[in-house]
């Protein structure tokens, strides 16, 4: 008894440094930002207390709800886009190829690439004068046209592209290692039936993936919420509002235009956009355990 | 051994000692810039060379992209650890920094130096605040300017500048006929915004440009200015080519420089790029005014400096303000940064065509200030939003969205 309280003793004081961490720098900081978000802060913290007039200034700003809008549109798409495309690729790596190794490697590196890498290598790709347009219309072909990232109605989809080009990797390497994980009798018995390929990959591997692909799938979301820096690579926001995002309205306002206030407004609306989204699925995952547990 | 240790350690502290009496002896600063392109470089260097001629000791902490630069300032500051010296725009920016007493006065190198005889006044009353002097002047760059290859007006057999809008376009369907790009558009919201202030100016004269700005006048005269603004601005979509959305300056000039387009719309930094490529000014490329237009947008350079706290940054924050305002200084600096001189007693004849068309403006008082002056960083913004939703927009309601202009005030 007295060993274990030891035990528990000294495990508390090596977890004080990272308690410490989590309550003053995560904590302490979010609550700083969000009393911030109350005053008239510009370009320093005052403490001129303005109630709700930031959040009014917000969600009157056309640039912010588009900024919302846009990171919707790009985290469905985009989080979709890489679990697709990456079970695609890991059942046609798993068909047991020739040269899977170098394949594999080929598609999981752009994920080892920066996003402003990536960014500015679509950029190039999707620019009108210099990129693909331009190539295939020196080929001949005079009126093609691919200008995805200086057209308002595209250029979303043109980071959609950039961002699935460079995560489906990530899907795929980690589906690949679910699928090698299933047994090789399910494999003989559904060959027995006579079941075809397709049905085996969708109607049996696919649900044996699930929690593999709910993994993937959270690692994704959370970087769409922290979108900045392809934007920044590719539109920087333009043309216009298409492509701007939350994270860099925060940004250009807290730096550029010297509002902290707004900022910390926009910031303290983004922590709240995750938790009342990842509340529901929290709950339902602690229920579900419960009811395990119960079982 | 123990001794030789004793000895060691002593000798250790004594050469620290001495090291730090003769940092103490020598004014040390560190100055923070967004200087970092060829010619920028080589015009901060002008003023390090001086610097360091009269004894100062310089550390560099340049950081290319100007909100990058401030943002990493006003890190610092935050932080208890600011730079010694900081280049930044003449305006309300620095002001916020001023107001909280963040920056130390430099009155008494102004006073000895006679800075207010020998700056325009408006300048003058810029960089002080309280009655005090508190910012280093640099140089001024005029906004207002249209850059031409003479080789694609060539081809397009445009024989001289156009005078009025309407020539302007004119010009512009000729070289669009020659299968030159009209107009080297750089497509991000910053200079969309100054393309949009220099047409302004030449609709509604200084005046109406002062009254628009500086006193947020809203009446019929200022919202019609702003409505044939739009309009102007919304022909020239027209004129430009599909890679414009988001192209740098500096890429746009390039088109110039390679007679692939016709005019681009640029601050005289734009100057340093043909020199850099080799090219000489009224020769291979031309520069005018915008058409119709009776002054000069312009946008001024200074040092900013913070207080730090130690008596050797303070030393050489003095000796800097003497450094920047020296004569030979102020015209070495806007040669290579293709500014034009803060001062008014120096010696034209060394500036190219370009800039001594600018200093004219300048010293007849035909300029108006940059937005980035009379406007606070939140307006600027507005004013950026406002002009590239507009352009990007495709919207021909100039009429409408000039109703909308004033929204950015508030």
């Amino acid at each position: 008894m007295s060993i274990k309280r030891k035990r528990n003793l000294s495990a508390t004081i090596a977890l004080l440094p990272t308690w410490f961490a989590a309550v003053v720098v995560f904590i302490g900081t979010m609550a700083w930002s969000i009393r911030l978000s109350f005053t008239n802060s510009t370009l320093f913290p005052s403490s001129t207390y303005v109630g709700f007039a930031q959040y009014s200034k917000l969600f009157a700003s056309a640039k912010w709800l588009a900024s919302l809008q846009n990171v919707l549109i790009f985290g469905v798409l985009y989080v979709a886009g890489c679990l697709v495309l990456g079970f695609l690729l890991a059942a046609a790596l798993d068909r047991k190829i020739r040269f899977e190794s170098a394949f594999r490697t080929i598609f999981l590196y752009p994920y080892a690439m920066s996003f402003v890498v990536t960014g500015l290598i679509w950029q190039w790709m999707l620019n009108p004068t210099l990129g693909i347009q331009a190539s295939v219309r020196s080929l001949g072909w005079e009126s093609f046209v691919l200008d995805w990232v200086v057209n308002r109605d595209m250029a979303i989809y043109a980071l959609v592209l950039a961002g699935v080009w460079q995560g489906a990797g990530l899907v795929m390497v980690i589906a690949l290692a679910g699928i090698r994980g299933i047994e090789a009798e399910q494999w003989k018995a559904a060959r027995i039936d006579g079941i075809p390929v397709w049905r085996i990959y969708v109607s049996i591997i696919l649900p044996q993936l699930g929690p593999a692909l709910a993994a993937a799938g959270m690692l994704l979301a959370m970087g769409v919420i922290k979108t900045y820096d392809i934007v920044v690579a590719m539109t920087n926001g333009g043309p216009g509002n298409a492509t701007e995002v939350p994270a860099k309205f925060i940004m250009d306002n807290l730096f550029g235009r010297q509002n902290l206030g707004l900022a910390t407004a926009g910031a303290t609306v983004l922590v709240l956009g995750v938790i009342i989204a990842v509340a529901p699925f929290r709950y339902a995952m602690h229920m579900r355990n419960q009811a395990k547990g119960a079982a | 051994m123990k001794t030789m240790m004793k000895l060691f350690l002593a000798g250790v502290a004594l050469a620290g000692l001495f090291a730090a009496a003769q940092a103490e002896d020598k004014p040390t600063i560190e100055i923070m810039s967004s200087w970092t392109s060829g010619g920028e470089a080589a015009a901060l260097n002008v003023i390090k060379t001086e610097f360091e001629k009269r004894g100062g000791v310089w550390k560099d902490s340049s950081i290319a992209g100007f909100g990058a630069a401030d943002a990493a300032f006003q890190n610092r500051i935050v932080a208890g650890d600011a730079p010694g010296a900081k280049q930044g725009v003449i305006g309300l920016a620095a002001a916020d920094f001023v107001s909280q007493g963040l920056f130390n006065p430099i009155d008494d190198v102004a006073a000895a130096g006679k800075w207010a005889d020998a700056l325009p006044k408006s300048i003058h009353d810029l960089i002080s605040y309280d009655g005090k002097v508190y910012l280093a002047p640099t140089g001024a760059h005029g906004e207002s300017w249209v850059f031409y290859s003479k080789e694609a007006f060539g081809k397009a057999g445009i024989a001289q500048e156009p005078k009025s809008w309407d020539e302007f376009f004119a010009d512009l369907d000729k070289l669009k006929a020659a299968g030159v790009v009209p107009v080297a558009w750089g497509g991000q919201p910053w200079q969309q915004t100054k393309v949009f202030n220099m047409i302004l100016l030449s609709q509604v004269g200084i005046d109406g440009f002062l009254k628009i700005y500086a006193d947020k006048d809203k009446s019929e005269a200022s919202v019609e200015g702003v409505k044939k603004t739009l309009e102007i601005l919304g022909k020239l979509r027209g004129y430009v080519d599909a890679g414009a959305a988001g192209r740098n300056w500096n890429d746009a000039t390039a088109m110039l420089i390679t007679a692939k387009a016709g005019v681009q719309f640029m601050g005289d930094w734009a100057k340093g790029e043909f020199t850099v490529a080799g090219k000489q000014p009224g020769k291979d490329y031309g520069c005018m005014i915008a058409p119709e237009s009776k002054g000069m947008v312009y946008i001024a350079d200074s040092l900013w400096f913070p207080k730090t706290g130690k008596a050797a940054t303070d030393k050489a924050q003095k000796l800097l303000a003497e450094v920047v305002m020296d004569p030979t200084v102020q015209v070495e600096f806007a040669l290579k940064k293709g500014s034009v001189p803060m001062r008014s007693d120096v010696d034209k004849s060394k500036l190219d065509a370009c800039a001594q068309k600018g200093l004219e403006l300048m010293s007849a008082g035909a300029i108006v200030p940059d937005q980035a002056i009379v406007l606070t960083p939140q307006q600027v913004g507005a004013l950026d939003d406002f002009v590239d939703e507009y352009w990007s927009g495709g919207s021909n309601d100039a009429a409408s969205a000039a109703e909308n202009f004033f929204a950015i005030f508030e």
